[in-house]
């Protein structure tokens, strides 16, 4: 809480344009997931995750709409939205947290970082804590962001009925992939 | 400037209390998109079907649908046919979403030897997001051949007289996650009927519609009064249904009761035989198979 508030002092001590520069974001990122097993290939992508990153205190949000996720299958995407995660009542997922070892990234400079994150995913509904392993690639005016984590459905609420229970996997596997630019000239 | 420092404090005390939860948020709101997505309104419907009728459910491009679709006999045929189990009628169809907004079927019923086959098509999507739209709006063409043997073969027998025509306009919405309702006025044209006094043209007004009991249970029903009993006295009898779909992993069983025997629109709308309240009910049940066989998807964004 108190580590919140320097950062807000901090934050709010420096001149606008310098804020700006700061943050990084993201509107079309990439969340790719494999919930499959060797009975039913079960894989989405959602080409339009929203992200950004705050380059000074490693302050890391995302965010996808589970209606985005785009399957080969017409009625597995059917089933996703309307069986599993419900996405008419919880239409987004949402990660909020923030990169551990931001101190060692040099945002001036090309270069390759492993990191980690810490934070909550709210998902279905349910939040709850998710440490995951990352890589941050700073690169000409861009960085690019790689985070990989694992989802138990059953965490967050999600059931498979006995008749699927073997097609699904208990685990999904989430991989996500984008390229965030700075903020500047965004209010 | 001591002042200065007074509103400081204040204003570090304060932001100190500012939940970090709205911290948070404010971080993705910052880059929000002005206007939201439009997004197309899915699933009102388990199936393309509401029971007997169409419903505003298009198949995705590139997803054939195998329906196999039973209607026993009567319940009150009693004990020695089983409550009507002892026979069944039967309708297999094949549909095939060429895109996202054009679906084509063939089928071939039982009842009567008929072969069917239809275009559908959704002209308007009930949207939700930035631009919405309340209701979707498809309309069918179908076509219907009667195969059964010519009565008479001695008399001149056309092949026409063998077609009748359908033409269906769907309108529905899905008004919240489990409340779908819709309307479809229809036109049959039958181009032999039985007698000098029967139309040829008759009308209905079919209403469908489905309450979602769990994600994978809801109940439904569909009902196609013919408007010609009312215009102009005549006595056919109205096709009600109603029923249950149920949903397991790439299957959709429907069970229903009914008082028709009838598969397809000809048939319901024109040769409803049973009257509920005499008991003429028959069980039956349609069960819809999908495969994806192609990657269609033109219209998802």
């Amino acid at each position: 809480m108190s580590w919140g508030c320097i950062c807000l002092v901090l934050l709010l001590s420096l001149s606008a344009g310098a804020l700006a520069q700061d943050k990084y974001y993201t509107r079309n990122g990439k969340v790719f997931f494999n919930c499959g097993t060797s009975l039913e290939t079960i894989k989405a992508t959602n080409p339009g995750a929203s992200c950004v990153l705050v380059a000074a205190t490693g302050q890391f949000q995302a965010a996808v709409l589970m209606k985005s996720f785009e399957f080969d299958k017409d009625l597995m995407e059917q089933h996703f939205n309307e069986n599993y995660v419900e996405s008419d009542k919880f239409p987004k997922a949402v990660y909020a947290g923030h990169v551990v070892d931001i101190a060692a990234v040099d945002f001036t400079s090309p270069g390759r970082y492993d990191v980690g994150l810490k934070g909550k995913l709210t998902l279905h509904g349910v939040t709850r804590e998710v440490e995951a392993p990352g890589e941050i690639e700073v690169q000409d005016g861009k960085v690019l962001v790689k985070v990989s984590f694992r989802v138990r459905l059953e965490d967050y609420g999600i059931t498979r009925p006995g008749v699927v229970r073997d097609k699904i996997a208990e685990v999904a596997e989430v991989k996500v992939d984008m390229e965030l630019q700075p903020m500047a000239g965004r209010p | 400037m001591r002042l200065d420092g007074i509103a400081a404090i204040c204003l570090a005390s304060l932001l100190a209390f500012m939940p970090v939860r709205a911290q948070e948020l404010d971080l993705l709101s910052m880059i929000e998109p002005e206007e939201q997505p439009v997004e197309r309104v899915r699933n009102a419907f388990k199936a393309t079907r509401v029971i007997n009728g169409h419903s505003i459910e298009m198949l995705a491009g590139g997803v054939l649908d195998f329906r196999i679709l039973h209607r026993f006999g009567r319940l009150n045929d009693g004990s020695y046919e089983l409550f009507g189990l002892d026979q069944a009628s039967i309708r297999l169809g094949l549909d095939y979403g060429i895109n996202d907004w054009l679906t084509v079927g063939v089928g071939r019923s039982t009842f009567r030897k008929e072969i069917d086959g239809l275009v559908k098509a959704k002209l308007v999507w009930q949207t939700s997001g930035g631009k919405s739209f309340p209701f979707s709006v498809v309309a069918v063409e179908g076509i219907t051949m009667n195969t059964l043997k010519f009565a008479d073969p001695e008399r001149t027998n056309y092949f026409s007289s063998r077609l009748a025509y359908y033409h269906q306009l769907i309108i529905g919405r899905k008004f919240s996650d489990r409340i779908s309702f819709q309307l479809s006025p229809t036109m049959v044209h039958r181009n032999l009927v039985d007698s000098f006094s029967t139309r040829h043209d008759l009308f209905a007004l079919g209403a469908g519609g489905r309450i979602k009991i769990t994600n994978r249970l809801a109940f439904t029903f569909d009902f196609f009064p013919v408007l010609d009993n009312w215009i102009h006295d005549t006595d056919y009898n109205h096709p009600l249904s109603v029923g249950f779909d149920i949903e397991t992993g790439g299957h959709v069983f429907q069970l229903h009761f009914t008082n028709t025997r009838g598969m397809d629109e000809r048939a319901f709308i024109t040769d409803t035989e049973g009257r509920w309240s005499d008991g003429d009910i028959h069980f039956g049940f349609n069960i819809s198979r999908v495969f994806t066989l192609g990657h269609g998807k033109d219209g998802r964004k």
